[in-house]
């Protein structure tokens, strides 16, 4: 080929230049595959991603002070709590032009539930002005007239506590799933014995570690064993691992449920064989126990599916050629095995961690008061004490923890090549 | 370790039935509480444990009361309804969406293929409790707590990731040129879709599916905030029943669900197989 040649636009066959034919190619391609996910994606975002969202931004939303009262927030401005007198009359007229739609719509109890979180009898004293504000005579002084349905009206904290939420954005339930307040005074930890969360933290992330560690410790002889027998042999033992894993959680959890009592199965053949008397059977249910052992048989699959995976790639030998260059069993074993598997020890551990550390079936049957996690508690917060800015922050704390494990995760094995069964 | 050389020493044969003896112990642990339920699902009386009867395998300590109470329990009927209306949905939408954008996935050229696999994986990854509760905050706003296709798309959602997985683990090893080669002998995309590459990544799509079928008849936080006492499923009846310590009838439920994930599991391994062999692998 002469040098003009090859300086030459190379063109298709209808005249394009080449690398513009290539382009549009490349883009066209580009464009079918974003069609093709587009559905999926649209779906996810919606149905997935939005919850997600707007559980987030519960946590910090904070719009029922001001939307309640929004003349009272609006007039509050003028006034500091440092004077250490409450508001004059214009705070008390625009409370009352407030509250009078908020009895109408019954909404001034669920703000005073609201503003109870951060200070205890508040929610009476909504209460009791809601019942009161209809008697009350716009005509005359309005201060007066709440402070004598409420002498909590003439506190300077009360006020203090309502101007300090008044704000659409908190960071209240942050704090509040940090064991912490925001008082008028600033940022404080709550007394210690109303201290839950941080324990409960703690708990959670102990149990996991736990409950891992006894995954490793069961997991790894049985992927050791699989991947060393004949395949003929291993598929068949494969089936003692893939049933569980297949079987619902809630079978298991009630199959332990079963074992653990202390009418159950595992203390009837202790006292049948006489290693405990019928007076002391075994508590092994209802407490820290009874999570342990049940969690760690269901998820001791995902601890040995990626070890196995790992170990079967592992070339046997390595370690026959450590033990002909004078090695024994056990450094053969340790010195070139053992490092070559540590990839999926990673994999596995940090998939089972994950799943531990976000578990509330299990623990809500089998754990007692003991044995609970944090997602027990984000439950209870959302079903029953319908703190719902709560439940949410100690969601948000969660699922950070988990996002960072997945940063982990996705660094040792890849999302693309996570496998099933 | 997998057989013992004729020169063993005494201490290496002491370990190898050691260990032998020691995962025995852990499959034992593994299978046992499966299997335990399934004689005790036939207690006569309404015990969670073994009766001396059943012990001494005397016939009349064993009964179908359990299962016969399931079957006409309408509390039971209704879940085991509502599960069967539920799961088949999930999954169709799981299925379809999935293998589309599997497909989409394992294209030459994505633009931003890490963020949005990392987007479709995540419903697999963030903890139940979290989805449950941010869904049913979100599903509220919008009508859908406490309804049918609230539950239906909940499902659906946390189906997909196991779709995806399934389908690209097969399209991996799926030949590009035998596109090209159906091309260049005249046929269409769609001949070509149809003809080539649906039958090599059938067997990822079952498996898929399967999974999405079987996370949404297993799921149960989910339900438990999102449903209303009309789309009560099997799971939520052992759930509550688990939790108030109702009856043995549960025994006989989860007893029929190990039937459902054995048959599962059977025909799983054979769609393994069959891709095994497709592809020109031993089957293993």
């Amino acid at each position: 080929m002469s040098d003009t040649a090859s300086q030459q636009v190379l063109t298709t066959q209808d005249g394009k230049p080449l690398k513009q034919a290539l382009a549009s190619a490349l883009r066209r391609e580009k464009l079918r595959a974003l069609l093709l996910i587009a559905p999926l994606l649209i779906f996810v975002l919606l149905t997935f991603a939005a919850p997600i969202a707007d559980m987030l931004f519960r946590s910090v939303e904070n719009g029922i002070v001001e939307d309640t009262l929004p003349k009272t927030v609006d007039a509050l401005q003028a006034w500091d709590p440092q004077s250490g007198q409450s508001p004059g009359e214009a705070v008390f007229a625009a409370l009352y032009d407030d509250m009078v739609v908020a009895v109408e719509n019954k909404t001034h109890t669920r703000l005073g539930s609201r503003l109870n979180y951060e200070k205890t009898g508040i929610s009476s004293l909504f209460r009791k002005t809601g019942r009161r504000v209809g008697k009350m005579d716009a005509a005359e002084p309005l201060k007066a007239q709440f402070i004598k349905a409420d002498d909590k009206w003439d506190e300077v904290e009360t006020w203090a506590t309502l101007k300090l939420f008044s704000p659409r954005i908190t960071p209240a339930y942050f704090l509040a799933a940090g064991d912490a307040q925001l008082t008028p005074d600033g940022i404080k930890m709550k007394p210690a014995d109303e201290q839950i969360y941080l324990f409960l933290f703690w708990r959670t992330l102990f149990l996991s570690v736990v409950i891992t560690l006894c995954c490793l410790l069961l997991g790894y002889p049985i992927a050791f064993l699989l991947a060393a027998l004949p395949l003929r042999t291993s598929n068949i033992l494969m089936i003692l691992v893939l049933l569980p894993f297949w079987t619902s959680l809630l079978v298991r959890t009630s199959a332990w449920k079963v074992l653990l009592q202390q009418q159950g199965v595992i203390n009837d053949f202790l006292v049948w064989t006489g290693f405990v008397s019928d007076a002391d059977r075994l508590v092994m249910i209802n407490n820290q126990t009874g999570t342990i052992i049940a969690m760690t048989h269901i998820l001791l699959p995902f601890m040995i599916l990626p070890l196995y995976s790992v170990m079967k790639t592992i070339s046997p030998s390595y370690v026959r050629a450590a033990k002909s260059l004078g090695a024994n069993d056990w450094i053969a074993f340790w010195r070139v095995y053992f490092p070559q598997s540590v990839p999926g020890i990673g994999a596995g551990a940090v998939l089972v961690f994950i799943l531990a550390i976000g578990y509330y079936i299990t623990p809500e049957l089998v754990g007692g008061t003991s044995g609970i996690f944090i997602s027990n508690r984000i439950a209870y917060h959302i079903s029953s004490s319908l703190n719902w800015g709560l439940g949410a922050a100690l969601g948000a704390l969660l699922l950070i923890a988990v996002m960072i494990l997945f940063v982990v995760y996705d660094k040792i094995v890849g999302i693309d090549n996570v496998k099933l069964g | 370790m997998s057989s013992l050389p004729p020169y063993a020493s005494p201490l290496q044969r002491t370990w190898h039935y050691t260990f032998r003896f020691i995962c025995g112990l852990i499959f034992f642990f593994l299978i046992f509480p499966i299997l335990v339920i399934l004689p005790l699902s036939f207690n006569a009386q309404d015990f969670f444990t073994f009766t001396p009867e059943m012990l001494a395998l005397k016939p009349e300590g064993f009964s179908f009361k359990h299962y016969e109470d399931f079957f006409t329990n309408p509390d039971w009927q209704q879940a085991l309804t509502n599960s069967v209306l539920i799961a088949p949905t999930a999954t169709i939408l799981a299925t379809t969406f999935g293998t589309l954008a599997a497909i989409g996935l394992s294209q030459q050229h994505v633009p931003y293929r890490s963020a949005i696999m990392a987007i479709l994986i995540s419903p697999m990854i963030v903890p139940l409790i979290i989805s449950a509760a941010g869904m049913y905050f979100f599903y509220s706003r919008v009508g859908l707590q406490g309804t049918y296709w609230g539950v239906v798309l909940a499902h659906a959602a946390l189906g997909t990731p196991f779709v995806i997985i399934t389908v690209t683990a097969t399209l991996v090893g799926f030949d590009r040129s035998l596109v090209r080669a159906a091309a260049s002998m005249g046929a269409n995309p769609v001949t070509t879709f149809f003809k080539v590459q649906m039958p090599l990544i059938v067997p990822g799509v079952v498996s898929g599916a399967l999974f999405a079928f079987i996370t949404s008849f297993d799921e149960v936080v989910v339900v438990l905030f999102l449903g209303s006492a009309g789309q009560k499923t099997l799971p939520w009846q052992m759930f509550t029943g688990l939790r108030e310590q109702i009856s043995p009838t549960i025994l006989a439920v989860a007893s029929l669900m190990v039937a459902i994930s054995i048959v599962l599991l059977s025909v799983l391994e054979m769609l393994r197989r069959r891709s095994e062999r497709l592809r020109g692998l031993t089957p293993g």
